[in-house]
């Protein structure tokens, strides 16, 4: 009996100590709920549509938080992982006839092999160098789609593949669960052991070799693991769009996701997420909407945003408000809310 | 078919070439990745269109106009943005992206996105062993040539050059030899944003401007640098000259090699670090060792 109660008050427990605790994952938790009710509020479909988006490229941007943020392996060509999904979903789908539930997690593991066939040649290569070499391979794999058109479609790319569900409200409720599923997951790896070793391959590679790590075998898992997600999210894209052409390994969807992560915060997973859910939107609707900005602009106006918050909080804006809002145990290394005296867990002075 | 891929490489060389140097030395001198490197290469020769075709300008005079203002907006941009944030190098990274955009964007507004082109410096062609080659391809490669000698006597005689290269050696050592390294890594951007706005007017009559043509060059320069050795100027002249051929003999020979040609410049690039991972002739920096 009393299991049974410990069972049903742990979630509360869990609610009280872990979440409403600090203000951060107290706005997350609001954040989710209100994206998951947001449909009984409106279900236009153009904005039905761009959270839909932003939530898929969430999971993208969270991705490469997880490769570059998190292991400083820059990579600067990370729509490979989202085009290579993207099309094999497509392909599959329109020559096999699979289901998207089956595509996409095939598109995935696509992903990971091509998270291999970077990552193997990029274990030699550092900072600079890795950046720039990352940069190729997508570009290189858009001139053989281009090479191609029998099987990729060309320049149009593969379109008429099977949506992603029935309705627009029904894909909204397969892409934002999967964003909030996905982050979670993206976020408890960066909290674990893995992440630990992460942090330790970015700060200090010799050093982490030298405590007995096995650095090449973990930067290895990184793109992998980076490759797998990013891959889910382009499978979700291409069935949602239900197409799949060259933008989707373009140079500006590498160069975009970059810019969203590092706006929302690099190294943390929900910086990048918070990013592309505060971006996204604003650039796609809000401010043409309601502030009446032209819309041939966006993209001027999206790049001045990110310049101007990036000058004056050059570590991104979530990071920016995580330290205005929270601060960490001297002694456990806890995040504890900014105006605690004494740290909620093992009660040393805070200061 | 040779002739073609000759004179046509050789061009796309040069122009690859001072570009990839002026990327080079500000990444060498301040370790910073310029991505709006090419952005205003794409400017200065905008700049010139408006000036040349716009205004009525004589071509040499809007040219050095252009040049001016481009390397004049470049030095400005280093001192008031990427001077800001240089000690996040992600952020960096960022800032000049954005850069880029906001340029490829505002071109856009003002000139909107149909193809434009430039008048000839000089017209007509002429003959070199049999090969016709236009005079203004001619120029072009004299003016790659004597710009890229006029850039390593500049920072193999003067003092400023040997300043350059000390502090692109060691910061602090520089520093503390009495180098203002602040003013040099200014006069460095300044040297590398007008090699760009050089070959952005070496550009302009000769391929089609749109706001969209500052990726490609992006994307080559960044093999071209990688291939070289980052930080060596030997070596992104030699990048150059293997990319722009590699480009140009997939056009000219393989069946929809227009496709194919940044792919196969961009795979010969990978190779080459694959065997050699510093580049072909690549300094090891200090803190870099590891």
């Amino acid at each position: 009996m009393s299991t049974l109660a410990a069972c049903a008050t742990k979630p509360f427990k869990i609610l009280k100590d872990e979440v409403l605790v600090l203000p951060g994952r107290t706005v997350v938790l609001l954040a989710c709920l209100g994206l998951l009710v947001f449909p009984a509020i409106s279900q236009e479909p153009f904005v039905l549509r761009v959270l839909i988006l932003a939530s898929i490229f969430a999971i993208f941007a969270a991705s490469w938080d997880l490769l570059s943020g998190f292991t400083g392996q820059m990579n600067f060509g990370h729509a490979l992982f989202f085009g290579v999904a993207a099309y094999t979903a497509a392909v599959l789908n329109m020559n096999l006839g699979l289901a998207p539930w089956a595509t996409i997690p095939i598109g995935a593991a696509a992903a990971v092999l091509a998270g291999l066939v970077v990552g193997i040649p990029c274990l030699r290569l550092r900072g600079t160098y890795l950046a720039f070499a990352t940069l190729a391979f997508p570009l290189i794999l858009v001139g053989v789609v281009y090479a191609i058109p029998k099987i990729t479609g060309g320049e149009l790319g593969i379109y008429g593949i099977a949506s992603l569900a029935g309705s627009r409200v029904a894909a909204y409720y397969v892409a934002i669960p999967s964003m909030i599923f996905l982050g979670f997951v993206m976020w408890k790896i960066s909290d674990s052991k893995i992440g630990l070793i992460f942090h330790a391959i970015r700060e200090d590679e010799v050093t982490a070799r030298a405590s007995g790590i096995n650095t090449t075998r973990y930067k290895l898992l990184a793109f992998c693991l980076s490759g797998l997600f990013a891959g889910l999210a382009g499978g979700l894209y291409a069935h949602f769009l239900k197409a799949a052409g060259p933008s989707t390994l373009d140079l500006l969807l590498s160069f975009q996701v970059i810019i969203w992560a590092v706006f929302g915060g690099m190294a943390t997973i929900y910086g990048p997420i918070a990013g592309v859910i505060i971006l996204y939107p604003l650039t796609e609707f809000v401010l043409i909407r309601y502030l009446g900005v032209p819309t041939e602009t966006r993209l001027l106006i999206f790049a001045s945003i990110v310049l101007v918050i990036l000058l004056f909080m050059p570590r991104g804006i979530v990071t920016w408000l995580r330290d205005k809002t929270e601060k960490v145990c001297p002694r456990c290394k806890l995040q504890n809310a900014a105006w605690r005296r004494t740290c909620r867990v093992c009660t040393a002075e805070l200061r | 078919m040779a002739e073609n891929i000759l004179v046509y490489g050789l061009v796309a060389s040069g122009v690859y070439a001072l570009l990839a140097v002026g990327f080079s030395l500000i990444f060498g001198v301040a370790r910073i990745a310029n991505l709006s490197h090419t952005a205003f290469y794409m400017l200065a020769a905008y700049l010139i269109y408006k000036l040349g075709s716009g205004a009525g300008l004589n071509i040499y005079l809007s040219i050095a106009i252009a040049v001016a203002v481009v390397t004049v907006l470049g030095t400005a941009s280093y001192r008031l943005l990427i001077a800001r944030v240089r000690q996040h190098e992600a952020t960096t990274l960022i800032v000049t992206i954005a850069m880029a955009v906001i340029i490829q964007e505002a071109i856009l507004k003002g000139f909107g996105g149909q193809p434009q082109s430039v008048p000839k410096m000089v017209s007509g062609s002429i003959s070199i062993l049999g090969v016709s080659v236009l005079n203004q391809q001619l120029l072009t490669l004299g003016v790659v040539m004597v710009v890229l000698i006029a850039t390593w006597l500049f920072l193999m005689k003067t003092r400023s050059g040997v300043a350059i290269r000390a502090t692109a050696q060691d910061r602090e050592v520089a520093g503390l030899m009495g180098i203002n390294v602040p003013r040099i890594e200014m006069l460095t951007m300044a040297i590398s944003v007008g090699l760009a706005a050089v070959a952005g007017a070496l550009v302009a009559p000769l391929f089609v401007l749109t706001p969209g043509m500052w990726a490609h060059p992006l994307v080559i320069i960044l093999a071209v640098v990688v291939l070289g050795g980052l930080g060596s100027l030997k070596g992104s002249v030699v990048g150059a000259l293997v990319l722009g051929f590699a480009e140009n003999i997939v056009v000219f020979l393989a069946p929809s090699g227009a496709y194919l040609k940044t792919s196969v410049a961009l795979t010969i690039m990978i190779v080459v670090i694959l065997i050699k991972p510093e580049g072909l002739f690549g300094v090891v920096f200090e803190e870099e060792r590891g």
